[in-house]
């Protein structure tokens, strides 16, 4: 199989590209960031997803599958218009140029952040749930956008499989991720009198979750997760790390300082409120079973990154 | 933490059936830790403040899916908090028992992280369906906080029942334990209900007692469970459907308030294990 990856240079996109040339796939890099040491077998482009160039690639490539990993989701800063422009106008282009040049399927990867989190948001939210990220985290407005577009293409391109993962948080020894950013002080802020859930799986069964859908094709739209969600206490805890616990207007003021982690204001309800999500529908239809489970990726974190020493 | 803990509750801990992970919290977020915590405090009211008399528990399953359904009595989660404890004291093996939370609840901190480690979640449709589901033992008060908010002289009444927890029963397959819960109404005797106060700190309303605020009296409190009740469907019923179960539902519950009533007055020998 032929497989392009728009921003294959992002940690998970690299996981992906690796595991899929293993397999014996070709795979066909685009992303503006280089990525040094790339194995043989995949093809780089240094061109923005965005221009004629990157379609060229689709249209003299044909490629049979695309995986769509070129949205920026780090949330150290607020949007600017540049990450509109990348994650909106991103896949716009990639849904675009798959239905110009007859591709069979698109995947798209999204954030389980989509469904938001506040007070009265249920546990396991299956895949109907609606996305309220737009009013608890107007920060991730654009990714919710995006991941809503790339859904559109079921009905607009009906000949076109497309397949839009909403994934859990990533842990692992790479440290990669939103939530390994939050876990890298040596203390991590929670606010007083809450201790939500946080679900994640290991950075490999993210890839190799990814595949399965490469592999399987299911079309529609699918949460996945791996093993049980974990309290903010015991995830510093387990981590080694623990726990700031400050009430909530003074938690506001002290971010970014003292060591702790920078976050935009609408953050502050997913460090209250948990974002859990029901996988089940991706379980059954790629038979999805995930490797590690939480103590692993809690453990495998803390020994690539221990706690730092205080100062 | 063991400082704390009793040993009853430690041991029984041990042998309620909720998968725990190695961190001892199970796929909601129950935590063993708090529980333990909770059931210690919890003992010395049930056990020794109140004198709790307990009949027909043998009527709740000792697992599977199960709804405990149930009248309101005593302005604050006195009644919820009994009924935890004798499924988990006196129910063989013990048992949780799951509220489910006004949606208020979670905006608070620490209510909303001490309601979430017990089980307690905020009482949504989907969040009860997929709890019984994976057959959890639900505790519902159909009266909401219409019934909480009951004053002394309406202490033995019944307020209106929602409808919502007949369908879930009925979505679900989960039988109904129908339970009267006597006495609340004496330990918290309400005079009024300070909705003025529960708008300011975000609450439907503030109970007062005679001495001002909500803290129970050492009064002879009891619990009278009745047969399982099983309804055939699928949930998505007419209206006049549903409230013909409701009804059903309502008066079983008024006929178990009877009961205690009389057991309470002496009227009624206790036969069967009660608290020790």
């Amino acid at each position: 199989m032929r497989v392009v990856i728009p921003g294959i240079s992002g940690l998970l996109g690299r996981m992906v590209a690796e595991a899929l040339v293993a397999k014996g796939h070709e795979v066909i890099g685009i992303d503006r960031r280089a990525w040094r040491n790339a194995p043989d077998g995949v093809e780089m482009h240094d061109v923005d997803i965005r221009k004629r160039a990157a379609e060229d690639v689709f249209r003299k490539r044909r490629p049979d599958a695309v995986v769509h990993m070129a949205t920026v989701t780090h949330l150290f800063e607020a949007p600017t218009e540049e990450r509109y422009r990348i994650n909106l106008g991103g896949t716009r282009a990639v849904f675009d140029y798959a239905h110009a040049h007859g591709i069979a399927h698109v995947i798209f990867v999204g954030r389980h952040t989509y469904y938001g989190a506040g007070p009265d948001a249920p546990l396991y939210h299956p895949e109907d749930d609606p996305p309220m990220a737009v009013s608890t985290f107007p920060e991730l407005a654009d990714l919710v956008a995006a991941d809503l577009y790339a859904g559109t293409a079921l009905w607009r391109y009906p000949d076109l499989t497309t397949t839009v993962l909403r994934m859990a948080y990533t842990l692992g020894p790479t440290g990669h991720g939103t939530l390994a950013a939050f876990l890298r002080g040596r203390r991590v802020p929670a606010v007083l009198g809450f201790d939500p859930l946080f679900q994640f799986l290991h950075e490999s069964d993210v890839a190799s979750a990814i595949c399965l859908a490469l592999d399987r094709r299911p079309r529609g739209v699918f949460n996945v997760a791996g093993p049980q969600p974990v309290p903010l206490s015991v995830l510093a805890r387990a981590t080694g790390r623990s726990t700031l616990p400050l009430p909530e207007f003074v938690f506001a003021k002290l971010l970014g300082r003292f060591g702790l982690p920078r976050l935009p204001p609408g953050a502050l309800s997913h460090i209250k409120h948990p974002v859990v999500v029901d996988a089940s529908a991706f379980r059954a239809a790629t038979g999805f079973v995930h490797e590690a489970d939480e103590v692993r990726c809690m453990e495998e974190f803390r020994a690539a990154f221990p706690p730092p020493l205080p100062r | 933490m063991s400082l704390f803990i009793d040993d009853e509750v430690r041991e029984r801990l041990e042998r309620l059936e909720i998968p725990f992970n190695r961190y001892g919290v199970d796929p909601y977020g129950i935590s063993k830790s708090h529980l333990a915590r909770f059931y210690s405090a919890l003992k010395l009211f049930y056990r020794h403040y109140f004198s709790v008399s307990v009949n027909g528990l043998e009527h709740v399953p000792p697992r599977g899916r199960a709804m405990l359904v149930g009248n309101h009595s005593g302005g604050v989660a006195l009644d919820g908090a009994m009924v935890i404890a004798s499924l988990f004291f006196d129910a063989e093996p013990p048992r949780l028992a799951q509220g489910m939370a006004e949606k208020f609840i979670n905006r608070f901190p620490f209510a909303s992280l001490w309601s979430n480690k017990l089980g307690h979640f905020t009482g949504l449709p989907e969040t009860a369906i997929r709890l019984l589901e994976d057959d959890r033992c639900l505790l519902v008060f159909p009266e909401g906080s219409r019934g909480t908010a009951k004053l002394y002289g309406e202490r033995h009444s019944l307020v209106q029942f929602g409808s919502g927890f007949v369908r879930l029963a009925l979505r679900t397959g989960a039988p109904i334990v129908p339970f009267a819960f006597v006495g609340g109404g004496e330990a918290i005797p309400t005079i009024l209900n300070s909705y003025a106060l529960g708008k300011l700190v975000g609450v439907p309303y503030v109970p007062v007692t005679p001495w001002g605020v909500a803290l129970p009296l050492p009064v002879a409190l009891c619990i009278e469970y009745g047969e399982p009740m099983h309804f055939s469907g699928t949930g998505a019923e007419d209206d006049e459907v549903i409230a013909v179960h409701v009804d059903e539902v309502k008066s079983r519950i008024a006929a178990l308030i009877d009961r205690g009533r009389r057991r309470r007055s002496g009227e009624l020998v206790t036969t069967e294990g009660g608290a020790r």
